[in-house]
């Protein structure tokens, strides 16, 4: 029993990581505090809904298709909307105030788009939702491919955030653009990068979470708030610390549901959360700042 | 050519439109209302509500429009977004009464925004045919606000007759006395899981697991495998709609296959069988359709054909029932007489897609089912007991894959 609820909570915490890691992107390497985040994750399940029940396409292929146009999407939507903001921001702080209003904005058009064509209604599909046993545990399928696909994203990003020439230079961003820049880094190009990305990883995570999940137009803030803990627990900026943040909530959230009670999940979760606050303000794995 | 067509047929129409319209003092019918088209409620909204809305409108309006006195009248819909927020309900309401100055007010969703809006419908006289609002204070509320009708019914109606199955099948040795219970911790399950905890405790039955989880959990393997290891062959889930399909699609996974399978919204929403195919057999849930009502077949075939999906088989039909009276006791007073339309309502007869009805209390007496179940693809009404009932199927079927 104990194997089976940790392994749920393995698999629910995949699923937090993965949600999370675009974020850690875009808020830690470009400065942009993305609130219609969320949003483009719902965009990318309708997305997948659409190529499934629409046109009868495998929801595995929407995996591979829907990402690199949510990536040119947010490279665009950086160049055009983000990079003014950037350009005339004289400090980090102002940067950040004027990209949380600016996508405020951003997540209101999604959304209306999304209400538009597929009003408020709830969606669904069913893919995979076949039972895998693991040594005597029971998990289904489509989660378990979340999981995966979240430990595969973290690590693979990893490894090119660190053994990379771009990779490198996209770090040095993130730690320090003006000193970046003093080594003939461009960090325009660096941080539209890394914010595109972000959003390609979100749909990403968008498409695999149709698979199991029930949404509408409106329930992109719930991933939003759910994706800001994660950064924030697992260090800003920081794809591992992302993957145990989000590992850590999956976990203590089933544990407890088991074994104290399923209404207090929500409490041990900001429990956890302020706790981390307290003793590592800069996060799991992130780096004190200042 | 097609251009000028376009002119050409706009401007009869206008001149169509400018000679239709009598000088009179009521030359057309305001309808206003706020409802959720975003926010946590906006997806029942959509399902259950908004389309019953639009479906009567364009019905009446077929018809040449609605009929008071010896004319028919225009619909003119005035539509306010509540975001989910009763605060936002309450304006929205005060502004379509005193600045749109509407007619006729349509309520929101849900039992919160209701409760919330209850006071202003009151205060200026409107009549408030509630039909997605589900509350053991409605017949108090009825009397407090005689312009208010709680057309859904009470908590307790439901858990009475879902115990009085349970206990028939208890009786008959189909199922043993525990019951596993898990309840979203929002009003709806509150108030449910609450009547159900006395209902099954009076009814000798014992409850071997019995919690609420937060709104918004995504992953509620925990609880099936706790329910599962209760040894109860009852499961009774009061859900929403993300949660009963992932207790459907959890379950099945899990194979946790309860002798019965009680979950809470959405099992009737036209998406449930869509997703789950043959599985929903034997599903039991709120709300159900009777097999022989010819307008209520008509009208899922209606809406189907409106909003390229079928209605919610729990409050849609309700819904169009509630406008359908209306639109009769406007016919029979003869003029927008809202105090004489509310008398109308209290004590009227109506033609109704759910046959005859006739409130008590403000209340509708036996008009509809309180519990169904997927048989043979079909929602079927098992609860309460009356002309027309299905017999519940017990053990649930196993899934299938």
């Amino acid at each position: 029993m104990l194997f089976e609820v940790t392994l749920s909570g393995v698999t629910l915490g995949g699923m937090y990581a993965l949600v999370a890691m675009g974020l850690t992107l875009q808020y830690g390497v470009a400065r942009i505090m993305n609130l219609s985040y969320g949003e483009l994750l719902i965009a990318a399940a309708f997305a997948a809904l659409w190529f499934y029940s629409g046109l009868a396409i495998n929801p595995l292929i929407g995996l591979v298709v829907v990402p690199p146009i949510a990536f040119a999407l947010s490279y665009a939507i950086y160049r055009i909307l983000v990079q003014p903001l950037v350009s005339r921001a004289k400090t980090r702080d102002a940067l950040e105030v004027d990209s949380i209003l600016a996508t405020f904005g951003l997540l209101f058009v999604i959304q209306g788009v999304m209400l538009a064509l597929f009003g408020g209604a709830y969606f669904s599909y069913s893919f995979l939702a076949v039972p895998l046993k693991i040594a005597g545990a029971t998990v289904a399928a489509n989660r378990l491919l979340a999981l995966l696909l979240a430990v595969a994203i973290g690590l693979g990003l990893y490894l090119g955030l660190t053994r990379t020439r771009i990779g490198t230079a996209v770090r040095a961003v993130a730690v320090d653009p003006v000193a970046a820049q003093l080594v003939a880094i461009d960090v325009r190009t660096a941080s539209a990068l890394a914010f595109a990305l972000g959003g390609a990883l979100v749909a990403a995570a968008g498409v695999l979470v149709s698979m199991f999940l029930t949404f509408n137009a409106n329930l992109g803030v719930v991933f939003t708030l759910k994706a800001l803990v994660v950064v924030i627990m697992g260090g800003v900026g920081n794809l591992l610390g992302a993957l145990i943040a989000g590992l850590i909530l999956g976990l203590v959230e089933n544990y407890v549901a088991v074994f104290v009670d399923p209404g207090l999940t929500l409490a041990a979760t900001y429990a956890i959360f302020l706790l981390v606050l307290l003793v590592r303000p800069q996060g799991i794995l992130g780096r004190s700042s200042r | 050519m097609i251009g000028l067509g376009l002119r050409l047929l706009t401007a009869t129409a206008v001149a169509a439109l400018a000679f239709a319209l009598p000088a009179s003092a009521q030359d057309k019918v305001k309808i206003g209302y706020a409802i959720s088209k975003t926010g946590p409620n906006a997806g029942g909204a959509s399902i259950t509500q908004i389309p019953n809305y639009e479906m009567w409108v364009k019905d009446v309006m077929a018809k040449g429009g609605l009929k008071v006195g010896d004319k028919r009248l225009p619909i003119e819909v005035i539509e306010y977004d509540d975001r989910s927020n009763s605060e936002e309900a309450l304006r929205a309401v005060e502004r379509l009464v005193t600045e749109d100055k509407v007619d006729l007010l349509f309520p929101p969703w849900g039992t919160g925004l209701n409760l919330a809006v209850g006071p202003a419908f009151n205060k200026y006289g409107y009549p408030q045919l509630a039909f997605s609002a589900v509350t053991d204070r409605a017949p108090d509320l009825a009397k407090r606000w005689p312009n208010s009708f709680w057309l859904l019914g009470t908590s307790k109606q439901y858990v009475d007759a879902l115990t009085g199955l349970l206990k028939k099948m208890r009786d008959e040795g189909k199922i043993g006395p525990n019951i596993a219970m898990i309840s979203i911790s929002d009003g709806f399950g509150i108030d449910l899981s609450q009547a159900a905890r006395k209902g099954f405790t009076d009814a000798g039955f014992k409850l071997a697991y019995d919690k609420s989880y937060p709104i918004g959990t995504q992953d509620l393997s925990p609880l099936i495998g706790e329910a599962q290891r209760s040894g109860a062959d009852t499961f009774v889930a009061f859900s929403y709609p993300p949660d009963t399909m992932a207790l459907t699609e959890q379950s099945k996974v899990a194979s946790y296959a309860p002798k019965v399978m009680f979950l809470g919204v959405g099992v009737g929403f036209p998406m449930y069988a869509q997703r789950f195919g043959a599985n929903v057999e034997g599903i039991m849930s709120l709300g159900g359709w009777s097999k022989d009502n010819a307008n209520t077949a008509a009208y899922a075939k209606k809406h189907e054909e409106m909003f390229k999906r079928g209605p919610d088989r729990w409050g849609s039909q309700i819904g169009y029932a509630s406008l359908q009276m209306l639109e009769q006791a406007i016919e029979r007073v003869g003029k927008i007489d809202r105090a004489a339309i509310i008398k109308e309502l209290q004590t009227g007869t109506f033609d109704t897609v759910l046959g005859k009805v006739k409130l008590v209390d403000n209340m509708m007496q036996d008009n509809f089912w309180l519990i169904g179940q997927w048989q043979d693809g079909f929602f079927a009404g098992v609860a309460p007991q009356r002309a027309g009932v299905g017999t519940p199927v017990v053990p649930k079927p196993a899934w299938k894959n």
